[in-house]
């Protein structure tokens, strides 16, 4: 007999999510997405200074801070046709390769990992054949013996100690869990040193953008970063090495950890390339521009239908009609009024609160489409449309992780492995590596045309009388985002935010077709629907971030998750 | 740099952002001494982790809701602090409660901590904090001053710093 689950709300992810799936020997036959929050943020926007809404947009979500402001100043920089600095560029783009590389590396190792990796057996462990595992797999300088049998001691101190903190509420032992003792070990050591890893990625954020977590040089038209290569309080040949420094530091970890790893954990996990699909058709946009216009990209995007990377369209512009035409959201399935689509420059945001129904409106996420279609967005999405661009980069860190999962288990994957959980993960590393080397390029490309003796990194933005619209598209981690701007008399009219956890989390949509996270988790295993740790693993392969909106401290709420078994 | 002023919450939703408002106010009025870092933390989470890593002492600035009328003013120290982070549900991928668990894990963990917290009127959308609220402004600076003095650290005011806000 079928059974019903609850999880509400899904934990170590960004905000708040609710997933209701229907089990049946073992497999989920229907799922439900639902994000449990209202924003409406955007209408914080209307009446205010284009020039001021990057500032406020930062604020939307604490963990794509950036994001949020690139996206903003890239769409109200369309709607004035405005040409932005090189300088200006490279220096955005670097902002927004570091702010990849960090992003990926958390959700990996300190948000994701815990669904594969037994913490607790890792105490149990062989020290000395995890170091050797590890120094097999390549030369990370902290796979040696001393490193992984400090990290063990230090594991079982501080679970001996009976405080979990960070690992409380973990299914440790969970018959998914498939990891031996001594892959276990190894991840965690690497789950330790990750730690460490992002900072640097923050680093690199935090010298260029003046301050971390909210950066202070963007500007509509350039950044406000002024270059000097003599002065102390300007972009100087001093900060830049630092920032060279930090590049070259993250290098190391994710070519011999980071790729390293998914590459060992998806060989143990190789079942779960089975699992996870649903929507393939793949979104996401070219980003890294290489002139002042956005028509040349650094890295490719565009559109994949059925997983069939031959119907690949690239997305070409800031200015792209197909993107611009393809968008549209309904209204369907979430808690608002109206149900037909509606493009973002149409959107409206009435809120209509029914409760929770199975068959009519259960989900404060709305239902985008990209011509009519549901699409999966995302770093997965990214690297299939990269690949399908014969992007060289991203093929090459793509054979190699294939290649890892070959050397330890003697199969080949195919492409289409990648349509799945874990391939989801695969992906985020994938990228990752590509992002690394884009970062490189970047500051290259700054320092060459600093060199030419080019210090422009402002443009002055001129609002003109009468109404105007403009939209922003940019590769987050999460995938494609999109800010959608009216603009009148140079004041903003309207404002709407597309964003790829939208896309992922939609809930049914006009035709009543599953999203992205619904139809993945289809056919999904559950060993014991009282512990469902395998929906948990399909659910933060995607990395949800459900803009953040609470982040009140609550001492009267005690109950943590809610698993229901009905 | 032994003690962090850190103010955290969302400035979309009123008075949620109240410990960053405070934190800006601050900033607007008393000069820096050394020894002091005050960091508007926004909702982050996980980005905190190497500002509050090994500091003496730790003062967070945040809304609270104890079941206490809106504005009542708490001040929670010690042991109490990473308790009562822990009993919060959050919405945040990584919170603060997990934030200094990782502290924990790596040893890094602040020596002291003291939460100042304020209990919120209204998390409304919205830039502004509610009046109530915003009257409370210069009580929870008078109870971080208290608190800075206590560690032997006394800033100056700047001149017509008041006039600035």
């Amino acid at each position: 007999m079928a059974k019903r689950i609850t999880i509400d709300p899904i934990t170590r992810i960004e905000g708040h999510l609710r997933i209701d799936c229907e089990v049946d020997n073992g497999k989920v036959t229907k799922a439900w997405s639902s994000g449990q929050m209202w924003r409406g943020i955007e209408k914080i926007l209307e009446g205010r200074d284009p020039r001021d809404a990057w500032e406020c947009t930062q604020r939307i979500c604490g963990v794509c801070t950036t994001v949020h402001a690139i996206a903003s100043v890239r769409a109200v920089e369309n709607a004035l046709n405005m040409e932005v600095p090189l300088n200006a560029q490279y220096i955005r783009n670097m902002i927004i390769a570091a702010h990849g590389i960090h992003d990926h590396i958390v959700h990996f190792y300190h948000l994701a990992a815990l669904d594969w990796v037994d913490i607790v057996s890792a105490t149990k462990a062989d020290a000395k054949k995890t170091a050797q595992l590890a120094e097999s797999l390549s030369d990370w300088h902290l796979n040696s013996y001393a490193n992984m049998k400090a990290v063990q001691d230090k594991l079982k101190s501080f679970i001996s100690s009976g405080q979990l903190g960070v690992f409380a509420n973990g299914y440790w032992g969970h018959p998914a869990m498939k990891l031996s003792p001594e892959v276990n070990l190894l991840a965690a050591a690497h789950y330790l040193q990750a730690f460490d890893v992002q900072r640097k990625a923050n680093q690199i954020v935090s010298t260029l953008g003046a301050k971390t977590p909210h950066v202070q040089n963007l500007a509509v038209g350039g950044v406000a970063n002024t270059i000097n290569m003599d002065s102390q309080s300007t972009l100087t040949l001093e900060r830049l090495m630092l920032v060279k420094t930090a590049i070259d530091e993250l290098e190391s970890f994710i070519k011999n950890a980071f790729l390293i790893d998914v590459g060992a954990i998806g060989s143990f996990y190789a079942d779960w390339t089975q699992y996870g699909s649903g929507i393939t058709n793949y979104l996401s946009a070219p980003d890294m521009p290489m002139d002042t216009k956005g028509t040349v990209f650094e890295m490719p995007g565009g559109y994949i239908k059925g997983g069939d990377l031959g119907t690949y369209k690239a997305i070409t512009s800031f200015n792209d009609e197909y993107f611009k035409q393809g968008v549209a959201e309904s209204s369907k399935h979430s808690w608002y009024e109206g149900s037909e689509p509606l493009h973002p420059f149409k959107g409206e945001t009435e809120p209509n609160y029914t409760d929770w129904q199975e068959e009519g409106k259960y989900s404060w996420v709305k239902s985008p489409t990209f011509h009519g279609e549901p699409a999966q967005v995302g770093p997965l999405a990214n690297v299939l449309c990269m690949a399908a661009a014969g992007h060289e980069p991203t093929t090459r860190y793509l054979n190699g992780v294939l290649g890892t999962v070959k050397a330890l288990i003697g199969v080949d994957l195919p492409l289409t492995a990648l349509h799945s959980t874990i391939g989801r993960h695969a992906a985020r590393a994938i990228r990752t590596g590509v992002l690394y080397e884009s970062l490189k390029n970047q500051w290259q490309a700054l320092v060459d045309n600093i060199g030419k003796g080019d210090v422009d990194t402002f443009n002055q933005p001129e609002f003109p009388k009468g109404e105007i619209q403009g939209f922003g598209f940019h590769e987050a981690p999460r995938g494609i985002l999109s800010h959608w701007v009216t603009i009148d008399n140079g004041r903003i009219k309207n404002y709407q935010c597309v964003v790829p956890s939208t896309w992922n989390a939609a809930p049914r949509n006009a035709d009543d077709v599953p999203g992205p996270y619904e139809a993945a988790l289809l056919g999904n295993p559950v060993a014991d629907p009282e512990k469902p740790l395998e929906v948990l693993r399909t659910v933060h392969s995607f990395d949800p971030c459900l803009a953040c909106a609470i982040h009140l401290h609550d001492d009267e709420q005690n109950e943590i998750i809610r698993v229901k078994a009905l | 740099m032994n003690t962090l002023l850190l103010g955290v919450g969302n400035i979309l939703l009123q008075d949620e952002g109240v410990g960053v408002r405070v934190v800006e106010e601050f900033q607007r009025r008393y000069l820096i001494p050394e020894g002091l870092d005050v960091l508007d933390g926004g909702t982050s989470g996980i980005d905190l982790l190497h500002h509050i890593a090994n500091r003496e002492h730790l003062i967070i600035v945040d809304a609270v809701k104890t079941g206490d009328p809106p504005g009542t003013v708490i001040r929670l120290g010690g042991d109490k602090v990473p308790a009562f982070f822990r009993q919060k549900i959050t919405p945040h991928q990584l919170g603060i409660s997990d934030v200094l668990a990782v502290a924990t894990l790596r040893d890094e963990h602040p020596k002291n901590i003291v939460l100042i917290g304020i209990v919120p009127l209204t998390m409304e959308t919205g830039l502004e904090l509610s009046t109530a609220i915003a009257a409370k402004l210069d009580t929870l600076i008078d109870r971080v001053l208290e608190e800075l003095e206590a560690r032997g650290l006394a800033p100056e005011p700047i001149a017509n710093g008041d006039a600035a806000a």
